[in-house]
């Protein structure tokens, strides 16, 4: 009979995955993603690829906004850089995937380092204001500056390749997004362990208590703002790929809420919610365009009705999560594991 | 020859728009005693401790810690330095865990940067060990709040909170510990523990505190000595027994007439 | 010479409606300390209550915008009673991202109660362009810069002298002193988020009229931050000013710059300014920086 776990160890106590049971499950989770192409369609696979990318870069806008508490509304910005990173590193120098990938990471924490500058001197709506500028003036940047960006047709990018072997197909791609994906996890998992994690969430919660503690209030939100666009750059080199270009289109403004969003849903500074919020954000829509796909050709009136709703859910998602689960899909997980947890003896 | 003071505050002044919050303020605090502020609400005692820790910056005046002028120096810089502060409306992070809020306290004895953060494995995961191991044995047993170590601060009792947050300030290892009202708001048990509790970090540990204090049976308890402060101005100083029988004390205690 | 004069002349319009539009911002966050970043769709719903009454219903002018300016207290109303009544004491983040989901909903209700396809309004105003001294402005700028520094005015004075707006000022001071002087906080919540939804409607009748409405119209509220910023938050004054900067500003770079890069430009300056204003001054033009306590 389980009676809760008791530890031997500090280090036993301040793992990740605690009991054995978390990490067989853990296992079990491992080896149906290792299964999962073998089992599935290109367009299953192409979805379990976006969903990787948005989940990168979800645990990175968590780090930001979540943790740390700036507010970030520039986040697809971030991804574009990285995207466009990847895109002209490999079509005017042609540099390989593996460079082309932290290279992608670097450029946008230089610029997230450039964009959260102010937060030196601001901070709150203020600085959540100038972040909806950098994504402004990124956007128009990508859309105007045509002789480097390609303007609105964007860059056409080849297939990426690892080692001479050609990723031209979702099922290769995928063996490169999910490691990735399960690093950037684990990476930010890390963080929260440690004194850096923790003076994020310090800055949030008070920041002028947090700087009588000794933390520097101006690196540590430059980290955070290096950390999270490093994640998003990194996302967008792997979209790049993916899709095999790069668009204005792809980072507008209302990409950058929709990480956002994620967040919201999945629940703020938490890193499971970061992966629960991606997942969600991304299947929702799509289930909800299949959906009414189904409707297609049937009643032309009708659709009209029917296509903004897929606006009008995206909005009450985000109004519904916040007025009756402010914490997200992870507290609503936390509520589920506590009630099987010493299951069926919890009274 | 008297030991040099480890905190000097020479003749600070503060003052926000036109209200004149604290006008020339002095007085030296030796290494190892306990120092009191009392002084009746709004009578700037809080403000004196802010300008100290830094969050506020006198417009006039120096303040010397260890010897060294940190009149301009930054918060977090004079907190890893050795000054630590718990708050008269606690100030710790709900977000967090007890333990984790203890371990912040140790924030800039720490290491560990950005990339090894995110890496983990080596340095990072040691010098987390050494902490845990350190903050159990030297906070969270002293402080006798083992059972509550991973719960969340704002489940916790009024009184643990204080504890807590007094572990914080424990954690960052200081020379000089800032104290705004420990004892505020709890009952005579709990009093009774913080008042041991600071006698023993004088004792053991070789902290200096600096303590703001309503409850004047703690502070005449407790105090090597005490100033008083009134409308922003020191009106005496002197060890507990000289302070309560001062005439200037008095009157602002008691009121003009009486005295 | 004259290109100059004429992009100033209708920057100056311009921005006297944009500043119509960011006091519908600067009531709301003035009493409550809400960023509503739904003005945009409340004045984009404005536009096209407008349209269903004088088009679809066929009233005269006046009437459809006075029953603009009520239902659009009603959508106030009901917002606030509906969302952010739940969101007291949330978090900054939370409070934005509630405002942000609600310019979604309201942007697809526009889509299906609308549909997406162009509407403009008949001609409300004499058709022949305004001249003064050597300037032309198009008749419809001209009356939408006339009535929008009218609502302005009026709105000033509400705010500065009717008894409604005294309250409301004291709750924007201190909630919880004004609460203990025996005003009612929760129903002056109401009453700005009803406030700021008029002067965004009007703002959006006034839009919709110059240029023609749609459900994206409501993006035009995004440069209502340069404007607010420019001004600071909380500045009534402040908006009115920021408005001309942004109308201003806007006019003048993309008359100039526009055929270099291409296009885009008006919508791009206002940003690069309101940067430039945050670096020399955080806290905006007018704006105060609170005196933190601990």
């Amino acid at each position: 009979m389980r009676m809760g776990d008791f530890k031997q160890t500090y280090a036993a106590d301040e793992a990740v995955f605690r009991s054995g049971t978390v990490r067989f499950w853990l296992v079990v989770l491992l080896l149906a993603m290792a299964a999962f192409p073998f089992m599935v369609g290109p367009y299953l696979l192409y979805m379990a690829n976006l969903t990787g990318v948005a989940i990168i870069a979800a645990v990175g806008l968590n780090i930001l906004t979540g943790a740390a508490g700036q507010i970030s509304l520039g986040h697809a910005a971030f991804v574009g850089i990285g995207a466009y990173t990847s895109a002209i590193l490999t079509t005017k120098l042609g540099l390989p995937f593996l460079v082309c990938l932290p290279l992608s990471g670097l450029a946008a924490a230089f610029f997230g380092i450039i964009v959260g500058a102010p937060s030196m001197r601001m901070k709150g709506l203020y600085l959540c204001i100038a972040t909806l500028a950098a994504q402004v003036i990124f956007d128009f940047i990508f859309v105007h500056w045509t002789s480097v960006t390609g303007g609105i047709r964007g860059i056409n990018v080849p297939s990426a390749e690892l080692f001479g072997y050609k990723l031209d197909t979702e099922f290769k791609m995928y063996f490169v997004t999910i490691p990735i994906m399960i690093a950037a996890i684990t990476a930010a998992r890390n963080l929260f362990r440690t004194r850096v994690g923790r003076a994020f969430i310090a800055i949030r919660d008070r920041d002028i208590s947090a700087e009588l503690m000794g933390i520097n209030l101006f690196q540590y939100k430059l980290y955070a703002f290096a950390a999270s666009s490093f994640y998003a750059g990194v996302a967008g080199c792997l979209q790049v790929y993916l899709l095999r270009i790069v668009t204005p289109e792809h980072f507008p403004l209302h990409e950058s809420i929709r990480y956002l969003a994620m967040i919201i849903v999945g629940g703020l500074g938490s890193v499971l919610g970061s992966i629960f919020g991606a997942i969600f954000m991304t299947m929702v829509p799509e289930a909800l365009q299949s959906g009414l796909a189904l409707f297609q050709g049937m009643d032309d009136k009708l659709m009209s009705y029917l296509f903004p709703l897929q606006t009008v859910v995206f909005g009450l998602l985000i109004v519904v999560f916040l007025v009756f689960e402010p914490h997200g899909l992870a507290e609503m997980w936390r509520r589920v594991k506590n009630y099987f947890r010493l299951w069926p003896f919890e009274h | 020859m008297a030991t040099q003071p480890i905190l000097s505050v020479e003749g600070i002044s503060l003052a926000f728009g036109g209200l004149k919050v604290l006008s020339e303020v002095s007085f030296q605090v030796n290494p190892g005693e306990i120092y009191a502020i009392i002084g009746p609400n709004g009578a700037g005692k809080t403000s004196i401790l802010n300008c100290i820790g830094g969050f506020y910056r006198p417009s006039a005046g120096r303040i010397l810690f260890g010897g060294e002028d940190i009149t301009r120096t930054t918060p977090d810089r004079r907190a890893a330095r050795g000054l630590a502060r718990t708050f008269q409306n606690i100030a710790l992070f709900r977000g967090m865990t007890v333990l984790d809020n203890i371990k912040l306290g140790a924030h800039a004895h720490l290491k560990t940067g950005l990339a090894s953060a995110l890496m983990y494995w080596g340095p990072a995961h040691r010098e987390e060990m050494a902490l845990r191991e350190r903050v159990e044995h030297e906070v969270i047993d002293f402080l006798e709040i083992e059972p509550i170590r991973k719960q969340a601060v704002g489940s916790l009792a009024y009184g643990l909170q204080k504890r807590v947050e007094l572990a914080r300030a424990l954690a960052m290892e200081p020379k000089v510990l800032l104290m705004d009202e420990p004892v505020a708001g709890m009952n005579a048990e709990e009093t009774e523990d913080m008042a041991r509790f600071v006698l023993d970090i004088k004792e053991e540990r070789d902290i200096t505190i600096v303590l703001i204090e309503h409850d004047m049976n703690v502070i005449m308890d407790i105090s090597d000595r005490v100033m008083v402060v009134n409308f922003g101005q020191k009106i005496a100083e002197g060890t507990p027994d000289e302070v309560q029988h001062h005439p200037e004390v008095i009157k602002a205690y008691l009121g003009e007439k009486k005295g | 010479m004259d290109i100059l004069l004429q992009l100033i002349v209708s920057g100056i319009a311009v921005g006297g409606v944009y500043a119509l539009i960011a006091l519908g911002f600067v009531l709301i966050y003035k009493a409550t300390s809400i960023i509503n970043f739904a003005t945009g769709e409340f004045m984009m719903i404005g536009a096209y209550f407008f349209y269903t009454f004088m088009v679809m219903a066929g009233l005269p002018p006046i009437p459809s915008f006075l029953l603009v300016m009520f239902c659009s207290a009603l959508l106030g109303l009901f917002v606030e009673r509906a969302i952010l009544r739940h969101m007291l004491g949330q978090p900054t983040i939370s409070i934005v991202m509630v405002t942000i989901g609600l310019s979604s909903i309201l942007m697809g209700l526009a889509e299906m109660i609308w549909s997406t396809d162009f509407k403009s309004f008949p001609a409300l105003f004499p058709r022949a362009p305004v001249i003064i001294g050597d300037i032309i402005v198009r008749s419809n700028l001209f009356w939408g810069f006339v009535v929008a520094m009218l609502a302005v005015i009026v709105f000033a004075l509400l705010f500065k002298y009717a008894k409604v707006g005294v309250a409301m000022r004291a709750t924007a001071g201190d909630q919880m002193a004004a609460f203990s002087m025996g005003i009612n906080v929760r129903s002056m919540f109401t009453v700005a988020w009803s406030m700021g939804a008029i002067a965004a409607a009007l703002g959006g009748v006034i839009i919709g009229n110059i240029g023609g409405i749609q459900p994206t119209l409501g993006s035009i509220g995004l440069k209502i931050f340069p404007v607010v910023i420019l001004g600071g938050l909380d500045s009534i004054a402040g908006a009115v000013v920021g408005g001309f900067i942004v109308g201003l500003v806007e006019n003048i770079a993309g008359g100039y710059l526009d055929p270099y890069v291409g296009g885009g430009v008006k919508d791009l300056a206002p940003f690069v300014v309101l940067v430039l204003i945050l670096f020399i001054k955080p806290y905006g033009l007018f704006g105060k920086q609170d005196i933190e306590r601990l």
